[in-house]
């Protein structure tokens, strides 16, 4: 074992919150499905990429900036969730079909991807990227800070509005009693459409972020699959800061084993943790 | 302005070329049933980008090989399916092409698991493979195979040896060496050699680490580096690992002194402004000398233009195309040899003997079918790859640099 400096254990940590963000974004819509709508939709990760790439079409061909292409991605995503939530319900997919029915439109988007963008690699070259803090002997890169910012303002809005708002606790209501919350006037369809419609468009989030600070290949859909889940089962189904909680204790575990042993040993270590938190308190890390 | 005598030569040996390929275009007309070579390539999947370098050489060559009046006489016809990057389906597929399409000869994907599974179905069926870029010698047992990479027999002991070769005649011999590699097999094991390699040189190895393929945080790996600070790192990356450790390395502000990249995504790496400097190792450039042979001259020149055309990113031939077309080269020169299409009589002519290709002779009389390691090495100078190393196959003025600036 490697006895690290203190710079590169803190640095470590800084790494794996950097990342555990980014899980943190994109298991947030897939929880939010998966526990409310109960739709385990892996399409998600598609539309990540689908947002990466349009972030890099219009920051790279159109001058646009990365964070500005939000204005643009947000609602055509939020449009997109909503279009695939009345697919779903049209054909009444069960909760295990719709991963079925998802993964299809998962392979259709990446084949999408590559007819469009090639199977070649793509690197979105922004100003952020050059740009990073210094914190002490510590670094502080720009898109990274970017990825956590937007994971934690984010998770914690989607949490206040779930506790605090009337729309929020009608969204809970639906999810924990649909019958007793339509008596109550909840409309479940309206709100239904509106959770897919957000949870599509925190994809889209996410791939701007994913565009910001990774390379882009259409395959790398499925690379992010493993960990994001066990992300969003760790942190608890339908729980807001659960993804983000969970993600943040995934990177920082992996990093600073990364820091201290074989940096191969990271998922072995990462995974024994979360089996060790199901067993004991299962989806209740946050 | 000066033309040196290089140069002039060069040009002289181009323009004969051009006229050879012209005589030789319009030498016969191919006629009769087509010969069928078949063969699958990852058109799409991971490996794809790579994969539709494999296609448009393939293309290149075949038209170019019809043009010149084909194979005995008659046409060819390549039989492409897409293996969709799975080397499971590349068997299936390689089975349909034998027993369902009833293909003349085989030609084979490209990269290590997919020749792997071409090479079982063409040992069950007695066919002859000629493959691209087999990366495991190791484990090609089949006697009909036949690789068009030229990393010889022992690439875990000649490709380390040769890096260090070209480090040691630099400005600043490294003394200190990290290791750090993908648990990815074809890189995996050449990093174990590199670090039997350096202690036998007596470099001292400050760093060992592994990580599995699909790592998504190279941050800490990179501090690890930072902190054992090597004069030169053998990074067994793969694909877009090599940028992703570059990238973190940068963000913590620290630039390596030598460093070289197992198998770099081309590209990537060109268009990153922190791998100025990286090395790795190659068969072919598209610069002289290596383009002092007319043939590969006349296919850079096809490629560029078809590779523009078709939107790849990068429009220089490199390993990955010199070794598609020296597969396309091996199986002509057997079938013209042999008068032919007798899977036996091709193999036993290539055992013994050698084949002119662009990344020069080829021979197959070794461990695995392999020959010589024809490798060189590789520099990214200024947003290109030129070779630096041996000296005799360094591009016109190209001197290994260190951290940017020539020793």
């Amino acid at each position: 074992m490697h006895v690290p400096s203190a710079t590169l254990l803190a640095q470590a940590v800084l790494s794996g919150l950097f990342t555990g963000a980014l899980y943190g974004l994109l298991g947030l819509g897939l929880s939010l499905s998966w526990g409310m709508l109960k739709q385990i939709n892996l399409a998600h990760f598609a539309l990540a990429f689908l947002g990466a790439y349009l972030t890099y079409e219009l920051s790279s061909h159109r001058g646009v900036d990365p964070l500005l292409t939000l204005v643009f991605i947000v609602p055509l995503f939020f449009a997109l969730g909503a279009a695939l939530h009345q697919l779903l319900t049209r054909f009444k997919v069960t909760a295990f079909n719709s991963m079925l029915v998802t993964f299809g439109i998962a392979v259709i988007i990446e084949a999408l991807l590559q007819y469009t963008w090639t199977a070649d690699y793509r690197k979105l070259e922004s100003s952020y990227a050059e740009h990073k803090l210094r914190l002490g002997p510590l670094f502080l890169p720009v898109p990274e800070l970017i990825t956590l910012a937007l994971g934690v303002g984010i998770s914690l809005a989607v949490w206040f509005a779930m506790r605090r708002t009337d729309l929020g606790k009608a969204m809970r209501a639906a999810a924990e009693d649909a019958p007793i919350a339509a008596a109550f006037g909840v409309n479940q369809n309206a709100l239904a459409l509106m959770l897919s419609g957000l949870n599509a468009a925190l994809a889209g989030v996410a791939g701007v972020c994913i565009a910001l600070a990774y390379t882009l290949s259409p395959s790398q859909i499925y690379a992010w699959i493993g960990v994001v889940f066990a992300a969003v089962m760790l942190g608890g189904l339908g729980r807001p800061l659960g993804p983000l909680i969970a993600g943040c204790i995934i990177g920082v575990t992996e990093a600073v084993t990364m820091a201290v042993t074989a940096p191969s040993w990271a998922p072995l270590v990462s995974f024994s943790l979360l089996m060790a938190v199901l067993l004991v308190r299962p989806g209740r890390v946050a | 302005m000066s033309i040196d005598r290089r140069s002039l030569l060069a040009a002289a040996g181009a323009l004969g070329a051009g006229a050879l390929w012209t005589r030789q275009a319009h030498a016969q007309q191919p006629s009769g049933a087509p010969i069928r070579v078949g063969g699958t390539l990852a058109l799409t999947g991971p490996l794809s980008a790579t994969g539709l370098v494999h296609k448009l050489t393939g293309e290149i060559y075949v038209d170019a090989l019809n043009k010149r009046g084909g194979l005995l006489g008659r046409p060819v016809e390549w039989v492409l399916k897409d293996d969709q990057s799975k080397p499971d389906l590349a068997r299936t597929l390689y089975e349909q092409l034998v027993t369902s399409d009833k293909v003349d000869l085989l030609i084979g994907p490209y990269a290590t698991g997919g020749i792997l599974s071409a090479m079982g179905v063409a040992q069950r069926y007695n066919k002859t493979l000629v493959h691209h870029t087999f990366g495991i010698p190791n484990l090609a047992k089949y006697e009909q195979q036949f690789p068009a990479w030229s990393l010889g027999p022992d690439p875990e002991k000649t490709m380390p040896a040769m890096v260090l070769d070209a480090l040691a005649a630099s400005g600043k011999p490294p003394q200190t060496i990290a290791v750090v590699t993908s648990k990815f097999p074809s890189v995996h094991f050449v990093a174990l050699g590199a670090r039997e390699v350096a202690k036998q040189r007596g470099l001292k190895e400050v760093l060992f680490l592994e990580w599995d393929f699909g790592n998504r945080d190279f941050g800490p790996i990179a501090g690890r580096i930072k902190e054992a600070n090597p004069d030169f790192i053998w990074n067994g990356a793969i694909g877009l690992e090599g940028n992703q450790l570059l990238d973190a390395m940068k963000k913590i502000d620290y630039a390596p002194l030598h460093h070289f990249y197992h198998v770099p995504a081309p590209a990537p790496m060109l268009k990153a402004p922190e791998a100025n400097g990286a090395l790795a190792t190659t068969i072919f450039e598209d610069h002289p000398p290596f383009t002092n042979n007319p043939i590969a001259a006349e296919f850079v020149k096809t490629y560029r233009e078809r590779a523009a055309a078709a939107g790849l990113p990068d429009t220089a031939v490199e390993t990955q195309a010199a070794a598609s077309f020296s597969a396309w080269q091996i199986i002509e020169a057997a079938v013209v040899a042999t008068k032919g299409l007798d899977d036996k009589a091709m193999a036993t002519w290539l055992r013994a003997n050698k084949v002119d290709t662009i990344q020069g002779k080829l021979r197959f009389n070794e461990r695995g079918n392999f020959g010589d390691d024809l490798g060189k090495v590789k520099q990214v100078q200024n947003g290109k790859w030129v070779t630096v190393w041996p000296k005799e196959w360094a591009a016109p003025g190209a001197k290994l640099q260190t951290r940017g600036v020539t020793a």
